[in-house]
């Protein structure tokens, strides 16, 4: 449980993060809260040559308003997250599915940023983030790039953000309409990782679902869209039962993992319980 | 002197038995700033690291440690083969048949490995980073054995063998036999005239005991001497060990426990790590350290529970219960540890639970697997033989048709009936089960329950509810010496106490009962606090230590207050009636006309004529003035050898909702009432039944140490393997009925694994009763979501788990605990 000797680089702006993390060599791995790094380096399944630690570049926390979207500072802490109020004005969301996350003590020290990009596939967050269709703004010498949420997850713990990058700050759109939310977590003891969890972002008009948006936690590789209930729900009657019947497909597409919890058949199985629920709760039903 | 002259001599100091005391040990040991062994720094100390093996099974073909020597800080690479010849086995105590196969177990493997996380070798440095940095420096080939994963295959027909040089996979054939011990009829016969019987296969898997603090091992050589430091439950028993093991003699051995963070049965053990730091200090005469990491804790440290049981048990129609056959298998892992062996032969005795059977045959395989040792876990073979009583007495109800309930009473042993002797030989000494019953059903409100019940089941609400009983009873106060020497167990089961009654009138009590926890220094002290009528802060007591507390065999199987409580109270008794004579001479009376009450003793029939303990001991001290032909001394030492076990009992009744959509299961409520006897200290005895119902119901919902198909442990982090928290436990509605024990001055049961023992049957009773009706028969434990799905959903136990460990950290519980990954455990499963 004693980590690799590294080397250590401590930048104040995200310019000289850049920097260090050009100097720093074949294996650079940047630290956020250290939550998920630490561990893993602990355990030497990672033995980065250098370690640039974020926890001194102010510019990369808090949250502030820019205008159609809220923007949240990639190494803002979950529970800076939680309690903010454009957060919890804008994306009830995310403030809901930060509280799952681990405990109090982690929840002080992991970020935002660093629960995104690490993209455990039973993180909470990346489903969030993909249902509300957020933006990831990338740093890298050359300059900022935006990729959508969709393009960000690109396979098991893998994220768009390239070697020589940083992931700075997560741009969450302002939904208007008359939005209801809900994060549906399955675990077994109060701090762990989902087994399957589902995220809901349904807008209703006069008694039907006008859009649905769903994401699921660890259904497979990355986070993914129930696109097949998203589909049966657009315009559908806000019932019980439609919702039920949508809910129905709600493993379509997926690819879900076996392990100690569950295997594959039963995650369907919860994928398709769990976004009846989070959808009938986010239909305000 | 005046040393007691300014105490206030005011009426008799209030009575401390039975009073809820804060624990006073507890705010350095919540604080942490306090002697735990990893808190030791001494000068010139070296580190230790262990090389472990990442295989099952295999022949260490050769090892390279050359590079290892090499690297920076290092100062030795130890093999098995350097040791081979001072290492002996590591020892167990309990030879629980004369025929017993005991293969032999290296500290340090030295031609074969036997199961993942095997010693290898050890890494000694200067740090403990620069020991740690050199454990992948070492190169051992492995020749991989098949691994003998599976008991009933092992045991079956020819069998791949766990270790080679034997001729089975069998360590021993244990029988009791109730027929042939004339304490029952012909089982044989009883269940063939027997009008109804039931069978059914149970599983206990296995459980880690997951204490707290790690293990941790300190060794200072001083001259010939040798003192050890050591996260231990048993110095005592490790002393002597140890001096057998590695031929150190007993006199030149001092080991001390110091604050121990939790056992729970985990460090009830002579460890591999412990005689390999005893072997390097030796060696290189210096002092040395090794603290395990908490993934070498869950994949080395001995494992707990590991049975399957084939139950029988007959009746007639109308419910009465006539016999009981129970053949075990018992997985011992890959080698015999301290009393593994013993554990299920702790069982053996308790199968038929509170109820009058006319006969009774119990057998019991040990079986060798290549997985890390068994042994003794919180309730030692206990909870697993309460679980298969109480959960077949559920299916016996369900087959003829009765209250569950209703077939305990009608079968239970009556409170006119104590003391009563069981069909397995066992004399229960006091009790009261109708009563204590009626209490817990009060405490849980059952019959409101009962009606919800009703109404969820008419309402095919998704979620269903379901009441379960545990009605158990358990020997406690290990233990008689004379019944452990029939049982070939190789200790007596006494304790011993010694009481200083200092110059300035303070205590301190010496106890060789050692504490890792339980809070034996409040309890003592109110205990001595009533005999001697001093101040409860007055009293220290000391314990842990050889050289401080020589005799005494430590703290396990609710043994501590029971004995070793009873040994301080006995102690006790004789200061004072040391100190009585001394009083007879300092007042100018005759003992008989002494009276003794609060610490004073005073001559009858003359007021204001008094003096106290504190002012004799003080008397004692000076002996200026003493009585002609007496040692000037008070203290006095006792060793209480206790005639019989004691038996708390208890009703556990739990209230369970089960989702029947996603398999969840929550419990709604839970209640208890406990029949310990004396309660010395009721907070104390309320901590000690949540921590153990916390651990009674992990077994039933939450823990399993899981292997794949490669003899990887894959619940190698807590990740893993789920140890409860308080956020996901329900409160817990607790009470007692006290009905003393015969057996010992105090008139105390033990407590200490009640509530581990007693809870996990009516867990699983619960969530049994709630799916029955929607064609569930049986779930395996844990009752995981997705086996009770599956058991609503397929039928079935709800079956095996897939073994890969979970994706959170990329699957590195594998990883890290196996250092190999082959097609059957790649990481994160089928990924
Ligand atoms: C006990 C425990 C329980 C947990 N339970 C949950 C849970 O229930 N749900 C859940 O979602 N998570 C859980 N987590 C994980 C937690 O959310 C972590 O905080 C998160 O996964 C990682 O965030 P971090 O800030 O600690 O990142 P770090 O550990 O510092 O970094 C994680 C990875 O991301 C990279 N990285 C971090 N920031 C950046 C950046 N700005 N740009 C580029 N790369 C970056 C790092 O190099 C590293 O590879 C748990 C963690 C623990 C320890």
């Amino acid at each position: 449980m004693i980590p690799a000797a590294f080397e250590y680089a401590r930048p104040t702006t995200v310019d000289e993060a850049l920097q260090a993390i050009a100097a720093g060599g074949d294996d650079v791995k940047v630290l956020a809260g250290g939550q998920s790094l630490i561990p893993v380096m602990r355990l030497r399944l990672a033995a980065p040559e250098t370690v640039v630690d974020l926890g001194r570049v102010a510019e990369l926390r808090g949250v502030r308003d820019d205008g159609d979207a809220i923007v949240i500072g990639a190494m803002t802490t979950h529970h800076d997250v939680m309690t903010d109020p454009l957060v919890q004005q804008y994306a009830p969301l995310i403030a809901e599915a930060t509280e799952t996350v681990a405990d109090r003590q982690v929840r002080a020290r992991g970020t935002f940023g660093g629960a995104l990009v690490h993209a455990d596939p039973a993180g909470d967050l990346p489903a969030v983030a993909l249902a509300l269709d957020a933006e990831f703004v990338i740093a890298g010498l050359e300059g900022r790039r935006t990729v959508s949420a969709g393009e960000f997850f690109v396979d098991y713990l893998t994220t768009a953000v390239e070697e020589g990058e940083l992931l700075v700050e997560i741009r969450v759109p302002k939904l208007a309409g008359e939005w209801g939310m809900r994060y549906e977590k399955f675990n077994r003891v109060a701090q762990a990782w989902s087994i399957v969890a589902v995220a809901a972002v349904v807008r209703r008009e006069n008694g039907h679902i006008a859009e649905a948006r769903i994401g699921l936690t660890n259904m497979g590789s990355t986070p993914l869209r129930a696109t097949a209930v998203e589909a049966a729900l657009a315009g559908a009657q806000a019932s019980p039962e439609t919702i039920a019947a949508a809910a129905r497909s709600a493993a379509e597409g997926t690819s879900p993992s076996s392990d100690l919890n569950a295997q594959a058949d039963y995650r369907e199985h919860l994928a398709q319980v769990l976004t009846r629920r989070a959808v009938t709760a986010a239909a305000g039903l | 002197m005046t040393a007691v002259e300014d105490r206030p001599t005011t009426e008799a100091p209030e009575r401390e038995v039975g009073k809820a005391r804060r624990r006073k040990e507890d705010a350095r040991l919540i604080t942490g700033r306090t002697t735990w062994t990893d808190n030791m720094v001494l000068p010139g100390m070296l580190h230790l690291a262990v090389v472990r093996s990442p295989v099952a099974h295999a022949k260490i073909s050769s090892i390279d440690t050359s590079v290892a020597q090499e690297a920076p800080g290092v100062v030795a690479v130890l093999t098995g083969r350097d040791v081979a010849d001072e290492q002996g086995s590591i020892p167990c105590a309990w030879p629980v048949t004369p025929d017993m196969v005991n293969p032999g177990h290296p500290s340090i493997a030295v031609d074969e490995v036997n199961h993942v996380g095997e010693a290898v070798a050890v890494i000694v440095a200067r740090s403990k980073a620069a020991a740690q940095d050199a454990v992948e420096l070492v190169d051992v080939d492995y020749d991989l054995l098949p691994a003998v994963l599976d008991m009933e295959e092992a045991t079956g027909q020819d069998p791949d063998l766990c270790h080679d040089h034997l001729e089975s996979n069998r360590s021993f054939h244990f029988v009791f036999d109730g027929g042939e011990a004339g304490t029952g009829a012909d089982t044989d016969q009883v269940f063939a005239d027997a009008e109804v019987v039931v069978s059914r296969r149970f599983v206990q898997q296995r459980l880690i005991p997951a204490f707290m603090e790690p293990r941790s091992v300190v060794v200072q050589p001083q001259g010939d001497n040798y003192t050890m430091w050591s996260s231990t439950q048993v110095p005592h028993i490790l002393r002597i060990m140890l001096a057998m093991v590695t031929g150190v003699p007993e006199h030149k051995l001092r080991v001390v426990a110091p604050d121990v963070g939790g056992g729970f049965g985990g460090k009830l053990q002579v460890t591999p790590e412990e005689v390999i730091s005893l072997l390097v200090a030796r060696r290189l005469g210096k002092p040395v350290k090794w603290t395990e990491t908490r993934s070498e804790s869950l994949m080395t440290a001995h494992h707990g529970r590991d049975q399957i049981q084939y139950i029988d048990i007959a009746s007639d129609r109308e419910g009465n219960v006539k016999g009981l056959r129970c053949r075990i298998l018992a997985d011992m892992g890959a080698y015999l540890r301290l009393v593994s062996p013993g554990v299920p032969v702790l069982g053996a005795f308790m199968f038929n639970g509170i109820y009058k059977f006319d006969a009774y045959r119990f057998e019991c395989d040990g079986v060798f697997t290549n997985k890390t040792p068994t042994d003794a876990y919180r309730g030692a073979g206990r909870p697993e033989a309460t679980f298969a009583i109480e959960r077949i007495m559920d299916e016996l109800a369900v087959e003829l048709g009765m209250d569950p309930l209703e077939l305990r009473r009608k079968n239970w042993i009556k409170a006119e009936e104590f003391p009563f002797t069981t069909v397995a030989g066992m004399t229960y000494d006091s009790g009261d089960y109708e009563t204590a019953t009626q209490q817990a059903l009060e405490l849980l409100g059952y019959d409101e329950l009962r009606a919800e019940q009703q109404r969820r089941r008419e309402s095919n609400d998704p979620v269903q509810l379901g009441i379960g009983f545990s009605t158990f009873t358990e020997m406690c106060g290990l233990a008689p010496s004379r019944v452990l020497g029939s049982l070939s167990y190789g200790a007596g089961g006494w304790e011993h106490a010694a009481i200083r009654m200092l110059p300035t009138g303070k205590v301190e009590v010496v106890t060789g009962s050692t504490p890792h926890g339980q809070g034996h220094e409040t309890a003592w002290s109110q205990l001595v606090a009533d005999r001697l009528g001093v101040p409860f802060e007055d009293v220290e007591v000391l314990h842990g230590d050889t050289s401080v507390a020589p005799r005494g065999l430590d703290t396990y199987g609710s043994r501590s207050l029971v004995v070793g409580g009873a040994a301080v109270v006995n102690a006790a008794e004789k200061v004072v009636a040391k100190a009585r004579r001394v009083a007879a001479h300092l007042l100018e009376a005759s003992e008989d006309d002494l009276d003794y009450t609060g610490g004073k003793f005073s001559v009858r029939g003359t007021p204001g004529s008094e003096v106290s303990i504190q002012e004799i001991a003080l008397a004692t001290f000076a002996a200026h003035n003493f009585p002609e032909g007496v040692e000037p001394s008070i203290d006095a030492d006792a060793t209480f050898d206790p005639e019989n076990f004691s038996f708390p009992h208890g009703t556990h009744v739990c209230a369970m909702e089960v989702d029947t959509e996603t398999g969840m299961v929550k419990i709604r409520k839970y209640a208890c009432v406990d029949d310990v006897g004396t309660i010395v200290n009721p907070l104390i005895v309320e901590g000690q039944v949540h921590g153990g119902l916390a651990q009674g119901i992990a077994q039933a919902l939450f823990e399993e140490a899981v292997y794949d198909a490669d003899g990887n442990l894959t619940t190698g982090t807590f990740v893993d393997y789920l140890v409860p928290s308080a956020a996901d436990l329900p409160h817990f509605d607790t009470g007692n009925t006290v009905h003393e024990a015969p057996g010992n001055p105090i008139g105390a049961k033990g407590v200490g694994e009640a509530g581990c023992i007693a809870s996990t049957p009516a867990v699983v009773n619960a969530a049994l009763d709630a799916v029955r009706h929607l064609g569930v028969r049986d779930i395996r434990m844990p009752l995981t979501p997705e086996r009770v799905w599956r058991a609503l959903h397929d039928g079935g136990d709800g079956g095996d788990r897939a073994t890969a460990g979970t994706n959170a950290y990329g699957g590195a519980q594998t990883e890290t605990t196996a250092g190999v990954s082959t097609p059957q455990s790649a990481l994160g499963g089928d990924r």
